[in-house]
Order: C-alpha cells, then sequence, then structure tokens
C-alpha cells in the first residue's frame, strides 16, 4: 500500500533535485501543561521540547504520574496545553484528527464489532470501499498474527490479542505518527515481551513513526531508537539516550551487556525520580 | 444443613437455587390457605385460594377481563412509549453533553420527587377525563425517572472508546450515532425493561379515578362491590402481565447483543 507511493515521490525529488529541507516528523515546542484544581494550580508538564524524525521509534521512560501521558494526549489532541505548540510535518495540530493514531492501556476495541469492523472502522469512516477494507483487514489481521479471528468479538479474545487489534486498527488508518500510551501495561510480563516483538514487526514492515510511553525500562530500550526519560512531577525530560541496538531486535538482545548497560544507566536515572515521587 | 448456604457470595447450586424460590412461594400460599380456610379471617377480606381461582376461571369465560387487560395495556404501552420516545434521546444528550446536562439534570431531578398521582387532578383540569389523562400519568410516573437512568449509562461510557474514536478520525455526530449511541444500547434496553415494570405500576393510580374500563377501573369496582376475590385477580393480572414483559425485554437484550457473550450465543 505505502511502498509505490515512496517510489513516485524519490523519482520525483530526484529528477527536480529540489533543495529538500529535512524537519522532523513531530515538533514539540515549549509545550506545558498545568491543571486547575481546588487547592490551586498544579504543573503536570513543565515546558518541554524535543522532536521526533520520521520513522523514528521514541519512548518515554517515566515514574508514574509524571506527566508521559498528559504529552501523548496533547499531540493526540485530546488534550489542550497551556503552553508552545505541536507541530506534525510542519503543521500545527489542533484537535484530534486520523493523522495521529492511538493505542490506549486500556481496551478500546469495540465490543459490539468484530475483529474485522474494528480494523475498518476508520476506514470506514473515511469512505474507503469494501473491497480495499477487506484487503487491508486481511492484510493486518496476518500482520498481527489473528487470521482466522476476522469474525471474533473483542469479548472473546484475551487481553494481549485486544492489544494486537488495536494496533492494527490505528495502523490500518494509515496515521502520520502512531501514539502509544502503555499499550501493554495491562499485559502479563510474558504477553508483554511477545507483543513488543509483533509491534516491532509492525512498525518494521509499516515504517511509522511511533512515540510509546511506559513506565517499563525494559521495554523502553528494547523498542527504541531513542529513549527520554522524564523527571518526577512536575514532569519535564530529563535526558535523551539513543540506543544503538541492532535492527530488527531478537528477544535474546535482552541479555546482552549492551542492553545491560543501558538498563543499569536507565535504571539508575529513572529511581532517582521514583524516590521523589514517593517523597 | 450445609454451612455454603449462609457464606456470603458462595456460589451453589442451581437447584438449590430453584428450590428456595419454590419453597417461599409455596409457604406464601400456605399462611394464605392457613388464613383463609382456617376460617381465622373473614373472607371478604381475605378470600380462599380456590374462591380467587373461581373468580378468575369466571372472568375469563365472560370474556369482560380481557376487554380490560387489552385497554390497559394499550394506555401503559402509550404513555409509557411517549415517555421512552422522548427521554431516550434527551438522556443521551444529557450524558454525553455538559451542557444539556447542566440545563435539564436540574430541573428533571426536582420533578422526579414530586409523585405522579399527585399530578391528576392538574391534569384532569388541563386535559379532561379521557384516555390522555391516563397515558400522561404514566408518562409522569416513568418519563424522569427514564431519562436520568439513560443518562447515566451514556455517562458510563468508557472516555478512552470516545477518544480513540476521534483519533481514527470519527467527528462530533459519527461519535453520537457510531460509539456512544451502540455502547449504551444495552444499557437503554435494560432502562426499558425496568421502566416499563413501573409504568404497570402507574396504571391503577391512573385508571381510579374518571375510568369506565381497565384492571385498574375492575378493582376498584370490585372494591365497592365487596368482592375481594376480583381484587386479587385483577392484581395477579398485573403483576403477570409485567413479569411477561420483563421477559420479552429480557430475551430481546439477548437476542441483540450477542457479543456481550463469551460464547456469542
Amino acid at each position: 500500500m505505502v511502498a509505490p507511493k515512496m517510489e513516485v515521490h524519490a523519482l520525483d525529488s530526484q529528477e527536480k533535485i529540489v533543495p529538500k529541507i529535512i524537519r522532523p516528523k513531530l515538533e514539540i515546542k515549549d509545550v506545558g501543561k498545568i491543571f486547575k484544581t481546588k487547592s490551586g494550580e498544579t504543573t503536570a508538564l513543565e515546558k518541554t521540547s524535543f522532536t521526533v524524525e520520521d520513522g523514528e521509534f521514541v519512548t518515554i521512560l517515566g515514574p508514574s504520574g509524571c506527566g508521559k501521558s498528559t504529552i501523548l494526549r496533547i499531540v493526540a489532541g485530546l488534550e489542550e496545553s497551556n503552553s508552545g505548540q505541536v507541530l506534525l510535518d510542519g503543521q500545527e495540530i489542533n484537535g484530534p484528527g486520523p493523522d495521529r493514531g492511538m493505542v490506549f492501556q486500556s481496551y478500546t476495541l469495540y465490543p459490539w464489532l468484530t475483529v474485522k469492523e474494528n480494523i475498518t472502522f476508520g476506514l470506514k469512516l473515511k469512505g474507503v470501499s469494501q473491497k480495499e477494507r477487506d484487503d487491508l483487514a486481511r492484510h493486518y489481521l496476518q500482520l498481527i498474527g489473528l487470521e482466522g479471528f476476522e469474525k471474533h468479538y473483542p469479548i472473546q479474545l484475551s487481553g494481549g490479542m485486544k492489544q494486537r487489534v488495536a494496533i492494527a486498527r490505528a495502523l490500518a488508518n494509515d496515521p502520520k505518527i502512531l501514539l502509544m500510551d502503555e499499550p501493554f501495561g495491562a499485559l502479563d510480563a510474558q504477553t508483554r515481551t511477545i507483543m513488543q516483538e509483533v509491534l516491532l514487526k509492525a512498525w518494521e514492515e509499516s515504517k511509522k513513526t511511533i512515540l510509546f510511553i511506559t513506565h517499563d525500562v525494559d521495554e523502553s530500550i528494547f523498542l527504541a531508537d531513542s529513549v527520554y526519560v522524564m523527571t518526577a512531577r512536575p514532569g519535564r525530560l530529563k535526558k535523551k539516550i539513543p540506543i544503538t541496538l541492532d535492527r530488527p531486535r531478537e528477544f535474546s538482545m535482552k541479555s546482552s551487556v549492551e542492553f545491560g548497560n543501558y538498563k543499569e544507566e536507565l535504571l539508575s536515572l529513572i529511581r532517582e525520580e521514583s524516590l521523589k515521587s514517593i517523597k | 444443613m450445609e454451612t455454603k448456604w449462609f457464606t456470603p457470595n458462595k456460589e451453589i447450586s442451581k437447584m438449590i437455587y430453584t428450590s428456595a424460590g419454590f419453597v417461599t412461594f409455596i409457604v406464601v400460599l400456605g399462611i394464605w390457605s392457613l388464613l383463609s380456610y382456617g376460617g381465622f379471617v373473614n373472607p371478604l377480606f381475605l378470600p380462599t385460594p380456590t374462591a380467587v381461582l373461581a373468580a378468575a376461571i369466571e372472568l375469563f369465560k365472560s370474556g369482560e377481563i380481557l376487554s380490560d387487560i387489552g385497554i390497559s395495556f394499550s394506555r401503559v404501552l402509550t404513555g409509557f412509549l411517549v415517555a421512552a420516545f422522548i427521554g431516550i434521546p434527551l438522556g443521551i444528550l444529557m450524558g454525553s453533553l455538559r451542557i444539556m446536562e447542566g440545563a435539564f439534570e436540574p430541573l428533571i431531578g426536582f420533578i422526579r420527587y414530586m409523585p405522579a398521582s399527585a399530578f391528576i387532578p392538574l391534569l384532569i383540569l388541563w386535559i379532561g377525563l379521557g384516555e390522555t389523562e391516563k397515558m400522561a400519568v404514566i408518562f409522569l410516573g416513568t418519563f424522569f425517572q427514564l431519562t436520568l437512568m439513560v443518562m447515566d449509562v451514556t455517562k458510563n461510557v468508557q472516555n478512552d472508546l470516545i477518544d480513540v474514536s476521534y483519533t481514527l478520525g470519527a467527528k462530533n455526530f459519527q461519535v453520537f450515532t457510531k460509539v456512544i449511541l451502540p455502547a449504551s444500547l444495552p444499557g437503554i434496553v435494560d432502562t426499558l425493561r425496568i421502566t416499563f415494570g413501573w409504568a404497570w405500576t402507574y396504571l391503577v393510580v391512573a385508571e381510579i379515578v374518571g375510568a369506565s374500563s381497565g384492571l385498574g377501573y375492575m378493582i376498584m369496582q370490585a372494591s365497592r362491590f365487596l368482592q375481594p376475590e376480583k381484587i386479587i385477580v385483577g392484581i395477579l393480572i398485573i403483576g403477570l402481565l409485567g413479569l411477561i414483559t420483563d421477559i420479552l425485554f429480557k430475551s430481546i437484550y439477548r437476542a441483540s447483543f450477542s457479543w456481550m457473550r463469551k460464547d456469542g450465543y
């Protein structure tokens, strides 16, 4: 689906040799959030700036309550920031839209729709033809390893399966960026590691840009090109750590020395913050 | 005696469960029989079960009760349907738009504590003693509760389910029709089942004043002519009709929302 478009694009730029300004896929500039409560104002997120490159997999790692979900919800357009702006492909975002797909921690499949109807929900809204919807549904079902489940209802699926369908539903809509808010947070540890591999496979195939929130150190390293560590509330980005482990990532890498070094560094960073947050 | 019968939340076998209900029923019937056959109570106050049965057979044979049932049923149904047609959309809007909740919740929350029966004199002044007045009582008795219950059902639609719809490209109106409505439909059907039961309880109130037909009228007439067995037949029939509609709603629920059950049937 995506490949032919990219080829045309490449030809165009070769022929015209237009100097191309390379800008990040996602730019977050001075975005901050203040919540008003009875006892006054609480800063949930201090003014934060960072960028995500096209096709990059970025994870944001932080202790609970640090405002990492707030960043994601602001990028999704589900919450308004009190300052700054979010640019997607250079365009300022204004409210939620299908160019920013999202997967939540809670199970958000429509329980009255089958797996296939869930995956094609956004496509149907867009007016994509039945035939194309069927093809895309088949493609994504195969990508997430759930062939044969198209007629099942969400209640008949396990937690991991539901999240796979949620990923497929978001990808099928062909967003510019995929936002993931601790999508595996409610799954058991074994399922989680499998889901990470399923996600990486889908990411490599779809070449999407992904911004992924987690509080799981292993997960943040295993998935990412870059990990941003956040401070405890009021949240802000503390450090960016590029992860240079080989792609495609294998489960066995988790026991490598390199992985261990990253883990040590991140654990000590996050521990400082966790200690602050429980004070 | 098994101790698990009296352990909180402990499951018991289906047989024991059903038997418990049966025993209660027999006990009630037993006390009734003892009091009436035993001559402890004047039969003018409490007729024997056989006298009630005989009255019921008589009423059905002559056919007069069938037309009463028909008239009562149409009153309950019309009053209830009008309440549902206004209450469901209003409740959905109140449950999903804060401004609608702000506008209507205080008023409806206030009126619902006013007894529907107290409105009867006013209704008679306004719309007379005809069919409309009977339906209006049923309407007043159910509308406000129904609207508030639908509002609650709609409010309970998971926020993330609505948020994810926006990220899939749904516009405000589509969120209503394609997410909030199907998500709250099972709760709405259940609300209808419960409020339809209440509609039956307002029937007698509606038919006490100025009616010349219906089950409530029949009960009032029987009271005037000292026919307690007819009163009991009337009450039992209203109960049975309520039970039948309840079962009907439950089967609609089962048939429509198979996606709520793991086995899919």
